[in-house]
């Protein structure tokens, strides 16, 4: 993490106001809604609803940003061979009917069925009651059965011993883990690692908020264009959204 | 009654084990968070309580917090509760033989220097 | 304990249990090995995460549930036949419950944990209820020897046989569901799963049986009756054609879907190993031939007879592989209507390729349950069965 992203919150407060005035000019959009840092031993609650809108003509083919900052942000080495860990991977789409080429950041989605969260025989796999899938890796016995059973293939089990823990993502061998929304970060009143590395690589596909707050922008945004979902069929309800696909 | 003796003699031993402690580096010292005494007997449970409080109910901050011990406690010298028999976790797990899982996962470094590492 | 055994015996029964406990203690030094260095030691990966470990256990499982049938037809059904074997068919039962569980527990990513699997339960998860659902059937068919072997306990051969048999079928169809819920998965996410398990339990578990059963006649120098061997042969024909009727449905219905078409092209045609060990390795010579060997007149012998079930036990791994395995190597479809690639294996066919550690495991799990089986054998003397036959109605028949 650089330091200009290590704000408090006051700071982070006082620049985004000054933003807000700037950005009622431009015709893009907020991009980090107003993500309230949560008062310590305060449980999170499903008044909130954790959600992302990832837009599928902004994500630049070539770019690998968001990868690479979330690596860097939970400890995953980035991958290189089949049984590396990937918590989120950019895809390259090709429209079979049409040719038309795209691509996107795919990482859990963080559903409100989470099918991982039924098969876990542990309950390690658990929906956070503000829309978080985790995994407790106190509990993760290592079955992967949640990685059978999600289909988005966003699990990772973790193939061998992890060296270098990082402090605020406690991760380790034999068990599963996936894209954590940045728990870490939110609770902080932060945005995730690739939503703002996508910004401060320019291309600002990745808009992060509260889906449950009227006055966010990701809830203004869905509810002014066509977004879809991942596998809609299977009615999961997933909180991650796409335009353009 | 040699052996009579020798026998109780043998079975003595575990009374003065218990004024034997290893002696550990603690780290930044000081208050910790909770009685010394305490803490040796229930600090396993107080991790595990505050961990699923912590995890699955996103309640930071607590009194108990794991990431807090190794802070406090990593040797001033390498940042690290583990590494020899002095280090803070390291010294008393080895001695009691009990092998802490924690650090399977957790980082057993000083945040200060994690961080850095980023 | 009636039974005295000649010297030569002894020595030979020494040298299996010895050979068992060998091949048993490599499958644990496989397993921690797999502990020690993780799973990145063995063939899987990312995409294929149940590799062959799954593939031992799932078919001791089903069979330890599937030969419980051949008690239940004596003490449930009532058929006299039958009633000798049931020792027998409860003591496999046991020991390749334990062998298959030993070999999914010790494949686990933290193994270390069953403890806590033990202890933290979620209702919803199908892997939770096996827990109880195993467990039980360990007590239930514990319960069913002690009724069958003490004198004083026969009158409740009936009802504990009742008992076992119903949770046999509530576990096996536990066992189908495992995969019938995964809604994602092309291979899976199906209706027929559950009943096709059950009958592949009764399939396997008889072949199992069999087997044993042959190996210790001819270990105490006596033959089969001609009339009970009928019986068992035609009925593990009936349950081949069932099996061969439910896997054709499932793939049949499948290839109906035009979403499916192209994993049951994969599967069936175009997949390589996988249409190879389907069609050779089950279809052929896991279903055809051992009916041929069952059903043509004048092949109906004892020797073809356990050649037959041995060959629906190879075929029956087949099956499982291409099910398992070959139902993870096939990539999600997460954008129907798009072609996708990434570097996470996105819209490719996945490799696998199980390693050495992995069929160790799997081997040490099978030499668990034969060690179990031969010890049993030894001690408990009434476990060969006695042959009674109906003779009446074979005469009237």
């Amino acid at each position: 993490m650089s330091d200009e992203v290590n704000l408090n919150r006051r700071q982070f407060l006082t620049k985004a106001s000054a933003a807000v005035a700037g950005i009622a000019i431009a015709p893009g959009m907020l991009l980090f809604d107003f993500a309230h840092g949560r008062p310590l031993g305060e449980a999170a609650s499903n008044a909130v609803r954790w959600g992302m809108l990832i837009d599928t003509t902004q994500c630049d083919s070539g770019c690998n940003e968001c990868v690479t900052a979330c690596s860097k942000e939970n400890g995953w080495p980035e991958a290189k061979s089949s049984t590396d860990v990937q918590w989120i991977r950019k895809v390259e789409l090709k429209q079979i009917s049409t040719g038309r080429q795209s691509s996107l950041p795919m990482m859990c989605q963080h559903c409100a069925e989470p099918p991982c969260v039924d098969v876990c025989p542990t309950a390690a796999s658990f929906k956070r009651a503000d829309g978080i899938v985790l995994v407790d890796k106190h509990r993760c016995i290592g079955c992967r059965y949640c990685m059978m059973a999600c289909p988005y293939k966003a699990r990772s089990f973790v193939h061998e011993a992890v060296i270098d823990h990082d402090s605020d993502m406690p991760r380790g061998k034999g068990t599963v883990e996936s894209c954590t929304l940045c728990v870490h970060r939110v609770d902080k009143g932060e945005a995730p690692a690739c939503v703002e590395a996508c910004a401060k690589a320019g291309h600002r596909a990745i808009l992060f908020g509260d889906l449950n707050d009227p006055n966010s922008e990701i809830y203004l945004r869905i509810r002014s264009v066509t977004t879809s979902q991942l596998r809609a069929d299977l009615g999961l309800n997933p909180g991650i959204s796409f335009v353009g696909l | 009654m040699k052996a009579f003796l020798l026998i109780l003699f043998l079975l003595a031993t575990p009374a003065w084990a218990g004024s034997f402690a290893p002696k550990l580096d603690i780290g930044n010292g000081g208050q910790c968070v909770d009685d010394p005494k305490f803490m040796r007997k229930n600090h396993m449970k107080m991790i595990v309580h505050q961990r699923d409080e912590t995890v699955r109910s996103g309640i930071r901050g607590g009194k108990y917090s794991l990431a807090a011990c190794v802070n406090c406690h990593a040797s001033k010298k390498d940042n690290n509760v583990l590494g020899d028999n002095e280090h803070f976790c390291q010294g008393c797990h080895e001695y009691a033989a009990v092998k802490p899982d924690c650090f399977e996962c957790h980082s057993s470094k000083r945040k200060v220097v994690a961080e850095a590492a980023k | 304990m009636q039974n005295t055994f000649t010297q030569s015996e002894s020595r030979y029964f020494y040298a299996l249990v010895a050979f068992g406990l060998l091949i048993a203690a490599i499958g644990l030094a496989a397993a921690h090995y797999m502990e020690q260095h993780g799973h990145v030691v063995t063939g899987m990966n990312q995409q294929v995460v149940w590799g062959m470990p799954h593939v031992f256990a799932i078919f001791m499982i089903v069979a330890a549930s599937g030969v419980l049938n051949v008690a239940a037809i004596g003490s449930v059904f009532g058929k006299i036949a039958y009633k000798g074997r049931a020792p027998l068919a409860g003591m496999l039962s046991i020991a390749m419950l334990a062998g298959g569980l030993a070999v999914l527990m010790l494949d686990l990513g933290r193994p270390d944990r069953v403890i806590v699997a033990a202890t933290n339960f979620n209702p919803t998860s199908v892997f939770a209820w096996n827990l109880p659902l195993y467990s039980g059937l360990f007590f239930l068919v514990s319960l069913y020897m002690w009724a069958l072997l003490e004198r004083r306990m026969n009158g409740w051969v009936k009802p504990v046989g009742i008992a076992v048999f119903t949770w046999r079928i509530i576990l096996t169809t536990g066992t189908g569901l495992i995969f019938a819920f995964l809604v994602a998965r092309q291979a899976y996410g199906s209706a027929v799963l559950p009943p096709m398990f059950l009958v592949m339990s009764f399939t396997w578990g008889l072949a199992v049986f069999h087997v044993v059963q042959s190996a210790m006649y001819a270990w105490n120098g006596k033959t089969l009756d001609p009339a009970i061997l009928h019986r068992m042969k035609n009925l593990l024909g009936i349950f081949v054609i069932g099996t061969l009727y439910l896997v054709a449905a499932y793939h049949l219905t499948n290839l109906y879907f035009a979403k499916q078409a192209a994993f049951e092209h994969f599967i069936l045609r175009d997949g390589g190993l996988y249409p190879v060990l389907f069609w050779g390795g089950y279809v052929m010579f896991g279903s055809l031939l051992p009916l041929l060997l069952i059903f043509l007149p004048g092949l109906g012998k004892p020797k073809f007879v356990v050649a037959a079930s041995l060959l629906v036990i190879l075929g029956s791994f087949a099956l499982l592989y291409v099910f398992i395995i070959g139902g993870q190597v096939f990539p999600l479809s997460i954008f129907p209507g798009y072609e996708v690639s990434s570097n996470f294996g996105d819209g490719q066919i996945a490799s696998y390729h199980p390693s050495l550690p992995e069929f160790l495991l799997g081997f040490g799990g099978l030499a668990i349950a034969f060690l179990i089986t031969i010890v049993g054998v030894r001690v408990i003397d009434s476990l060969l069965p006695h042959d009674r036959v109906e003779r009446r109605h074979q005469e009237a028949g």
